[in-house]
């Protein structure tokens, strides 16, 4: 990795914790990104990767550990504070507002407009016709960008909020669980545009708990157990028998194999 | 090549579609209906004059819908609405005569203290996340009370003095409950205020920035704010536009007379909703226009006056709100059952 080893990541964390009240929702967790990687966050329910995307994202401050973005230890207090960063997160179920047309959700949030005074408005082509213009990069071809963005489909939807994310200059990626509710042909898709995103330069912070989506763009890998870190993996250092087996739970998976085989 | 077909194409295949999923679709059928009723059974109803009653009962109406339809676009009811209309009317009048001020000056301060009242309910919201039924019901009883309170103990009575007398009262009714005659049709100053009100709420929704944040706030509050956009400030301006239609509705209530009751507006709040939803507003938000609202308050002026015109008894006025309310959510919710549904 001696292409990124002369810049600082884009974002580094480095023993970040988090508790909710009393309980441990993350501790010591250290992940890096950088530009034109793909850093992939494995993990089970309950691992705490919703906490960690919520960090990077601003929604959650973490309690412990260090944040650093480009090398400067910070912390994201909003949402809004992380995309002006260059920080984009795509969410599984908070991406899009289902009833607004694709070239208003596209768009929310950062509105390009015209005009002055009273008469300042939304530049409505513009938008439209960038919309459209953007997903077709992507390769979607959207022939309506008014209909309610509701109808399309799960990896559409995610399509477009990536393509979204890489219109408005962000660095970093953050996708959570992008594959989790798609067939296998729209699951390849979006992963098609994860690997189109990083090819652009992008960091991209991929969660799953899919190892074989995982293999299949990343370049390190991090398993989270329970909050804490249990491998940190890059792509030389392992393969994909190796992950599956430990994201299925490792020697806990021996153990149990051992306490149900039949004699 | 293929692309430029393909738009083509669709634009010339959705218009029925685009039609279709149009929120002021199943208002403007409804009263098209009740129109062409009321012309039928009721010779009075086309004459000018009826048709002026109409449009001014359907004004008084429509001045609040629009505010009101924001806001369920944005999410969240406002049950203070009606009787806020009162309290903005007591201010006004009860400021000008007891500091012995030109009326001017209490529609100004009328203006502030409404406006205070729209900011509370909007922050109050924000800050405890309870939902907008609670708290606007508990603004609701607060200002019922403190209408007839108020107006007791400064007065002694459930009325307010007469301004007629006073400076500025003149210039001030013909701002806001003058009577202009357009085309044989008199027309109140409410009219003019309404199709403005209307122009203005449209212009916000479909072309500006902060419409495309009330869509998504009431369409998906987490998404919105995970986007960036200011949700606390987004529902704080609706309910602050709430109260400036309550304002105006106010002004007008106080100078069309010259005194006024401070028990009234009690049951409005809901009539502005009921028309809001006839017009097409999602009741859970994120779908809704301002022009379908002033097809809702315009069902309803027909409605309300073309049953007197009619000869019919009134008592039936309400069996028809009702069965409207009814068949127009229906209506709306199948709409966005096929907006929503996912291929």
């Amino acid at each position: 990795m001696t292409r990124t080893a002369d810049r600082a990541p884009l974002v580094e964390l480095s023993g970040v914790g988090k508790h909710y009240g009393n309980v441990r929702a993350l501790e010591g967790v250290s992940l890096r990104v950088h530009a034109g990687e793909v850093t992939c966050v494995l993990g089970d329910n309950g691992a705490g990767k919703s906490t960690l995307i919520k960090i990077i994202a601003g929604l959650h401050q973490h309690d412990g550990g260090t944040l650093a973005l480009e090398g400067e230890a910070t912390r994201l207090s909003s949402p809004r504070e992380a995309l002006d960063r260059g920080i984009a997160t795509v969410h599984q179920d908070l991406a899009v507002v289902p009833l607004m047309p694709v070239w208003r959700n596209f768009f929310l949030g950062s509105e390009p407009r015209k005009g002055t005074g009273p008469f300042k408005r939304m530049d409505v082509d513009l938008m439209r016709r960038t919309t459209r213009a953007e997903l077709l990069r992507m390769g979607i071809d959207l022939r309506d960008v008014d209909q309610p963005i509701g109808t399309l489909s799960g990896g559409e939807r995610q399509c477009v909020a990536i393509a979204r994310a890489v219109y408005f200059g962000a660095k970093v990626l953050v996708l959570d669980e992008p594959t989790a509710a798609l067939g296998v042909k729209q699951s390849g898709v979006v992963l098609k545009y994860v690997a189109a995103a990083r090819d652009r330069g992008l960091g991209v912070v991929l969660i799953t708990h899919n190892p074989h989506h995982a293999y299949l763009v990343g370049d390190r890998f991090v398993l989270l157990k329970r909050g804490a870190t249990v491998g940190n993996h890059e792509r030389d250092g392992i393969t994909l028998d190796e992950l599956t087996r430990q994201m299925a739970g490792g020697n806990e998976l021996d153990d149990l194999r051992h306490e149900l085989q039949r004699d | 090549m293929s692309a430029t077909t393909d738009e083509r194409f669709l634009r010339t295949a959705s218009p029925l579609r685009r039609l279709l999923s149009r929120p002021e679709l199943g208002s403007v059928v409804g009263a098209i209906a009740v129109f062409c009723c009321f012309a039928l059974v009721a010779d009075s109803f086309l004459r000018a004059s009826s048709l002026g009653t109409v449009l001014y009962a359907s004004s008084t109406i429509g001045i609040m819908a629009v505010p009101v339809a924001l806001l369920m676009i944005g999410g969240e009811f406002d049950l203070s609405a009606g009787v806020l209309v009162t309290s903005s009317a007591l201010v006004s009048s009860m400021f000008s005569y007891q500091m012995t001020a030109n009326v001017w000056v209490g529609v100004g301060v009328s203006l502030l203290v409404t406006l205070a009242v729209g900011a509370f309910n909007g922050l109050v919201l924000a800050r405890t996340r309870l939902p907008s039924f609670i708290v606007t019901l508990g603004t609701f009883l607060m200002l019922t009370g403190m209408n007839l309170g108020f107006t007791k103990l400064i007065g002694g009575t459930v009325s307010t003095r007469t301004i007629a007398d006073m400076e500025g009262f003149s210039s001030a009714r013909a701002l806001f409950a003058s009577t202009l005659t357009v085309g044989g049709v008199p027309v109140k100053a409410t009219v003019v205020w309404w199709l403005a009100l209307v122009a203005l709420g449209s212009w916000i929704l479909l072309r500006t920035r902060a419409g495309n944040w009330i869509f998504a706030v009431g369409g998906n509050e987490r998404a919105a704010r995970a986007v960036g956009v200011p949700v606390a400030g987004t529902k704080t301006g609706l309910y602050m536009g709430v109260a400036f239609g309550a304002w105006v509705c106010g002004q007008h209530l106080l100078f069309s007379y010259d005194v006024v009751q401070s028990g009234e507006g009690v049951g409005n709040e809901l009539i502005y909703i009921i028309a809001a939803v006839i017009g097409g507003c999602l009741i859970t938000g994120g779908h809704g226009s301002a022009v379908g609202s002033a097809v809702g308050a315009l069902l309803f002026g027909m409605t309300s006056k073309g049953i007197v015109f009619a000869e019919w008894n009134p008592d039936w006025f309400k069996f028809f709100l009702g069965a409207m309310l009814l068949l127009a959510t229906l209506l709306n919710t199948w709409v966005r059952r096929r907006a929503e549904a996912v291929k």
